[in-house]
């Protein structure tokens, strides 16, 4: 067990970080060093404190562990509340993962205002991993919405020529659901007067209620996942974005949606979810065929991989409103597999981008020659990311497939033609980069990775592989907290439907209205204190 | 023994990936071939040993557990390595067939650069080949299923500056992932069916579900055909049957080796095996059976009829390939799996033997593979003519060699399944027999007799290949010469069902191998027969008169046409399917995206409020008359309202 309170530390340790970047003085060159390595020290040794989270967490348990429970707003019941299960646990190993990733690729390509590009960066960190760990809903939207921020600051100031226009685009569409779910949160606490999200998960929100609070939490979340068709603010925001941005867009912040959806959505609201899946199926759908259609037709390689993200994670809303053990676990670990494989892709953009200075495609071809090693990574991401068994692309999309073919052959069999149409534009994409005669003279001049770009890529060669011929270490932790999301959902959705609709609903109100008098009257014993 | 057959080739493949900066080419290309030969030893010994049942036909699967794969509620997947009879047979062939290519391709690719690369992906090919034969699940089978089409993409597109080799690869892969997307539709039926993918949990409870019905796609459907159909989709996929077969001879893009070993022994095969291994539940779906034989049937007869007319060397072999592809479906379409298996087996024999002999030829050619630049080489090249004229034969199916035992069988047993489908499938073979006999000398007399067309330059320079080349021909040689008698007995004959045990199912009633040593005699022997016609006319069309072909080419103009551009499927695809796909892209991109959702969403609702903020700012002129003007009309507008609410 451990003792102190390791998520707290986990989370604000970046911002340690910042401190000392904050007090960095001297000349430029000096400046962007010593804040490189400042923000390389801090993010990794952030990892390794949650890889020591890790090892503390009891896998066989599908609760919140480590919880941390502090007074925050006493008045008002809401508390600091802070706890890992086995649906976040992996998400905040990504983004410990994924940050010094993040720092060690931005060591060459940015060069001005690096000690701000990296405070960023550290508070964006502080803002993910709190994000993941936050179990009370005001402290989650804060941290939510705190995302934002740094990222819009990534992508305006160090961003491409389209900058402006992609940030904005970025914030405003996020903001915009964002606000109906900060409605929905009100709306929570003015009826139940806790905002703590494991003691709301025990109880029984009204259905007509919960369709009302599923369609402000889903506007928010579809934004962020991205689904179709609120999906155009990716590739723009990718395409301006700076290689690190796109691989944190990519690795981690789609998967805020989706983390939505399980931790939120589902437990909270399940007759809704039950209510509105054929909705979440279609739209699914229509992003999976869509969307590879148009990556299909693409001519710049960043706008490509991101609307092959948006495919992706087609899959994965499908999984989670499949409602199924395999569904649910597939969604959670492509999700965990796109993390990885589309971050790797950006990263591989980034390594040509930072040679020609373009990401048109047509621009590249005959890499393999004078780039055998990158063409090499290159390839595995590209399986990856088709969905090659042995990978972990596959795993993650064989079980969404195998778990909403229980529920619908019909969306099934639409989805997997995603798979088909991933593979062509993927190999497309790939033969125009890396294969070909090797003509242009500035290709030609194009240097293999270097022992950074090496020292990036290998360990997430390892986790696609790991992932995909042993997913067991990740699916084992992931599935007693997704078993009892399926149970809630189960559960109501079967008292739901034994009881006649008007009877039900009338029953449901009652019962509410029961279990909000307890926190309620809690709430003002707090206020009188 | 069984884990080192397996992963011997996949420790050859990583070496040689990844450390080939250390070992060198040669050493590359040594120890690929060693850990290969390794493999192989393993497999023959554990051919040795599998114990066939002796003669109670028992179960004698046995699986090697690995470790646990997949793990998701019900779904519970392993990595395990089985060994039953038929992957027993599987192993064999392919570990030794490889073998062959391996050495081979030392030889072989003796110019090229990156000898190690290309050791490399075979190796991994057939790791990848091997865990598909040996696997104990649905989804281990998929993953060999997938990895040998990412070694069958590497290795099409091997000399990847290329174009033409690209595109090849691509258009290979993207083929086998429209079979895939059937196959993998399958395996999830199946795991809604039964629960389960294990082969042996699922075979075993295949008679309590005979007659469920499933939901597929809005319709009520017999689930067993359901789950028949859609794995056969994949099989059609990876063998190249009519339909997704378009793939087939442009991997001939590839260097020539792999064409022996992925194109023709092992991977085009695996759709065979698929069905061999899923003969108990395709024993309960007759639909499904008789769609096989139909399109093994029709796919006999169309391949044949298009090598007639190529020119090109390896598209011939490869049409040729897929023509007998064409006949083992049938064969499996009548429930004469054991034929399909022997026919498998022997044909991986020869065809590899062809492939590699062709390759031989255009080593001596320098690189050219145009039979019209060919001819009068026969001399120069003695071994490798010797083995073409083994590898036609045997192919063709002249009695006693390997090709007349397997053809012949299923051609009876074909016939003997006494249905209209089996005398359909019978005639399309006999046809094709003809054609492949008349097709096979057709490439002999163009290649190696006759006047040489080629200039002086390639003629100087024609050469037998190294030892190194014809040694495997010579393995390869003789079991095309000998693996018929040799077998026959075992893998069709009297002792098949003691041979195959429980690891191929069949209703008990209908044996049709037993019942296809009893059809009359005319029809057993017409094969032979319409073979010895195709072989003479070939001889009268080649090089006795020469001007025929061309004018019976004249004549049937529109024919001819149809069989030189291979009944237009690549272009009936590109209209259909590749152009509006990029069309659809684009269109969705601009529009859908672009002016749609954008146009209405973000960058419209941008534009309204600039425009209306613009409008609302053009208010504030400045002129007291154009305030006093509006507090007018204001005052005007609240007392009549007042007026007209309080007086009402």
């Amino acid at each position: 067990m451990i003792t102190f309170p390791i998520l707290s530390l986990v989370t604000f340790l970046p911002l340690v970080g910042v401190l000392f970047i904050l007090f960095i003085k001297g000349d430029d060159e000096t400046v962007g060093h010593n804040a490189r390595m400042t923000a390389m020290l801090t993010t990794a040794a952030t990892f390794f404190l949650s890889l020591y989270m890790y090892m503390g967490f009891d896998t066989s348990s599908g609760d919140f562990q480590m919880v941390e429970n502090l007074k925050w707003l006493p008045g008002l019941n809401i508390r600091y509340k802070m706890g890992v299960d086995g649906i976040s646990l992996f998400f905040v190993l990504l983004s410990t993962f994924l940050t010094p990733i993040c720092i060690l690729a931005s060591w060459d390509s940015i060069k001005t205002r690096v000690k701000e590009y990296m405070i960023a960066f550290l508070v964006l960190e502080t803002m993910m991993v709190g994000m993941f760990c936050a179990i009370d809903l005001v402290l989650f939207y804060i941290f939510f919405e705190g995302v934002l921020i740094p990222m819009f600051i990534i992508i305006g100031v160090w961003g491409g020529p389209r900058r402006v226009y992609a940030s904005f685009k970025f914030f405003l569409y996020t903001l915009l659901g964002s606000v109906l779910m900060l409605l929905a949160i009100l709306a929570i606490y003015n009826q139940f007067g806790t905002t703590d999200i494991a003691a709301l998960s025990a109880m029984h929100i009204a259905p007509g209620m919960q369709k009302w609070l599923w369609l402000a939490f889903m506007a928010s979340f579809a934004v962020k996942v991205p689904m179709w068709p609120v999906h155009t603010w990716l590739p723009d925001a990718h395409v301006e974005a700076p290689t690190a941005g796109s691989v944190i867009l990519a690795g981690v912040l789609l998967k805020m949606g989706g983390y939505g959806f399980l931790r939120l959505s589902l437990p909270l609201l399940p007759v809704a979810s039950a209510y509105f899946a054929p909705l979440i199926f279609t739209l699914s759908v229509i992003a999976v065929i869509y969307t590879s259609l148009v990556a299909l037709a693409q001519e710049d390689m960043k706008k490509l991989i991101a609307y092959s993200s948006v495919a992706h994670m087609g899959f994965v809303t499908l999984g989670i409103f499949t409602f199924t053990q395999q569904g649910l676990d597939g969604a959670m670990f492509q999700m965990l597999s796109h993390g990885i494989v589309s971050a790797a892709l950006f990263l591989c953009v980034g390594v040509v981008y930072d040679r020609l200075h373009t990401r048109e495609i047509g621009r590249y071809g005959g890499l393999v020659k004078n780039m055998p090693r990158y063409a090499t990574v290159f390839m595995i991401f590209a399986m990856a990311s088709v969905g090659l068994p042995g990978t972990s692309g596959f795993v993650g999309e064989f079980l969404v497939l195998a778990g909403s073919f229980q529920v619908s052959t019909t969306f099934t069999a639409l989805a997997a033609t995603g798979v088909v149409l991933g593979a062509a534009y993927m190999l497309f994409l790939y033969k125009r980069v890396v294969f070909g005669e090797l003509t242009k003279p500035d290709v030609k001049a194009m240097k293999d990775i270097n022992m950074r770009e090496i020292a990036i890529f290998v360990p997430m060669v390892a986790l696609v592989f790991w992932m995909g011929v042993y997913p067991t270490s990740f699916t084992g932790v992931i599935a007693p907290s997704l078993t009892k999301i399926v149970k809630i959902y189960e559960a109501q959705n079967a008292a739901a439907a034994s009881l006649p609709a008007a009877v039900e609903r009338k029953a449901a109100v009652k019962k509410d209205e029961q279990k909000a008098k307890a926190p309620k009257e809690k709430a003002h014993e707090g206020k009188k204190k | 023994m069984e884990v080192i057959a397996v992963i011997a080739p996949l420790v050859g493949a990583i070496m040689a990936g990844f450390f080939s900066r250390f070992l060198g080419d040669r050493g590359a290309q040594f120890i690929t071939c060693a850990l290969m030969g390794l493999a192989a030893a393993c497999a023959l010994v554990l051919f040795k040993q599998i114990d066939f049942g002796g003669m109670s036909g028992a179960e004698v699967a046995h699986v090697v557990p690995l470790f646990t794969w997949i793990s998701s509620g019900a779904l519970n997947i392993s990595w395990a390595l089985q060994f039953d009879q038929l992957s027993a047979v599987m192993v064999v062939v392919v570990t030794v067939v490889s073998f062959c290519v391996h050495v081979y391709s030392v030889g072989y690719m003796h110019h090229d650069a990156c000898k190690a690369r290309f050791m490399a992906y075979l190796s991994l090919f057939s790791f990848a080949m091997l865990m598909l034969v040996t696997a104990s699940n649905f989804v281990q089978l998929f993953f060999g299923w997938e990895g040998v089409g990412l070694a069958s993409y590497l290795l099409i597109g091997f000399w990847n500056y290329k174009e033409s080799a690209n595109n090849a690869a691509i258009k290979a892969f993207v083929m086998n992932r429209i079979g895939d997307f059937g196959l993998a539709l399958g395996i999830f039926a199946v795991f809604k069916l039964f629960g389960t993918l294990d082969f042996s949990a699922v075979f075993s409870s295949v008679e309590s579900v005979k007659d469920v019905q499933m939901e597929f796609l809005g319709h009520h459907v017999h689930a067993l055909t359901l789950i028949g159909f859609l794995l056969f989709i994949g099989a059609m996929g990876k063998s190249a049957q009519l339909g997704l077969h378009t793939w087939l001879p442009d991997a001939m893009e590839g260097p020539t080796p792999v064409s022996a070993l992925i194109h023709a022994a092992t991977m085009v095969t695996a759709g065979v095996f698929l069905v061999a291994r899923m003969s108990p539940i395709y024993e309960y779906a007759p639909d499904a059976r008789a769609f096989i034989t139909v399109i093994g049937a029709l796919t006999a007869l169309i391949a044949a009829t298009i090598a007639v007319t190529q020119f090109d060397i390896k598209r011939v072999i490869a049409y040729s390939t897929m023509s007998q592809l064409g006949y083992m479906f049938f064969a499996l379409g009548v429930s004469a799996y054991g034929a399909a298996m022997f026919h498998l087996f022997t044909h991986a024999f020869f065809k590899a033997l062809l492939f590699l002999g062709a390759g031989s030829v255009i080593h001596a050619m320098s690189d050219e593979q145009d039979m019209r630049k060919m001819g009068g080489i026969w001399k120069l090249i003695p071994i490798t003519y010797a083995m073409m004229w083994i590898g036609s034969l045997a192919l063709a199916g002249v009695p006693f060699f390997a090709g007349y035992y397997s053809k012949d069988m299923i051609l009876e047993s074909a016939f003997a399944a006494h249905t209209q489908l089996g005398e359909f499938a019978y005639w399309c073979g006999i046809a094709a027999a003809f054609l492949t006999a008349f097709y096979s000398w057709r490439l002999i007399f163009m290649t190696f007799h006759g006047r040489p067309r080629a200039d002086e330059k390639v003629m100087a320079h024609v050469h037998e290949s190294p030892l190194i080349m014809t040694m495997p021909l010579a393995v390869l040689a003789a079991g095309a010469i000998a693996g018929g008698w040799l077998f026959f007995g075992d893998f069709v004959g009297k002792l098949h069902p003691f041979f195959w045990g429980k690891s191929l199912f069949v209703m008990p009633d209908t044996d049709i191998m037993e019942q296809a040593e009893h059809i009359d005699k005319f029809h057993a022997h017409l094969p032979t027969m319409v073979g010895a016609v195709g072989i003479l006319l070939a001889y009268l069309f080649y090089v006795k008169a020469r001007h025929w072909p061309a004018i019976v080419a004249g004549h049937a103009k529109g024919i001819y046409e149809l069989l030189y551009n291979k009944w237009y499927f690549d272009e009936l695809y590109n209209i259909i399917g590749v152009i509006p796909a990029f069309f659809i892209g684009k269109k969705l991109w601009k529009v859908g995206d672009g002016k749609i959702i954008d146009g209405l969403g973000p960058d419209g609702i941008a534009a309204t409020v600039s425009a209306s903020s613009e409008g609302a700012g053009e208010l504030q002129s400045g002129y007291v008359y154009h305030y006093a003007f509006s507090m007018l009309i204001g005052v005007v507008v609240i007392v009549s309202a007042y007026i007209f609410y309080a007086y009402r």
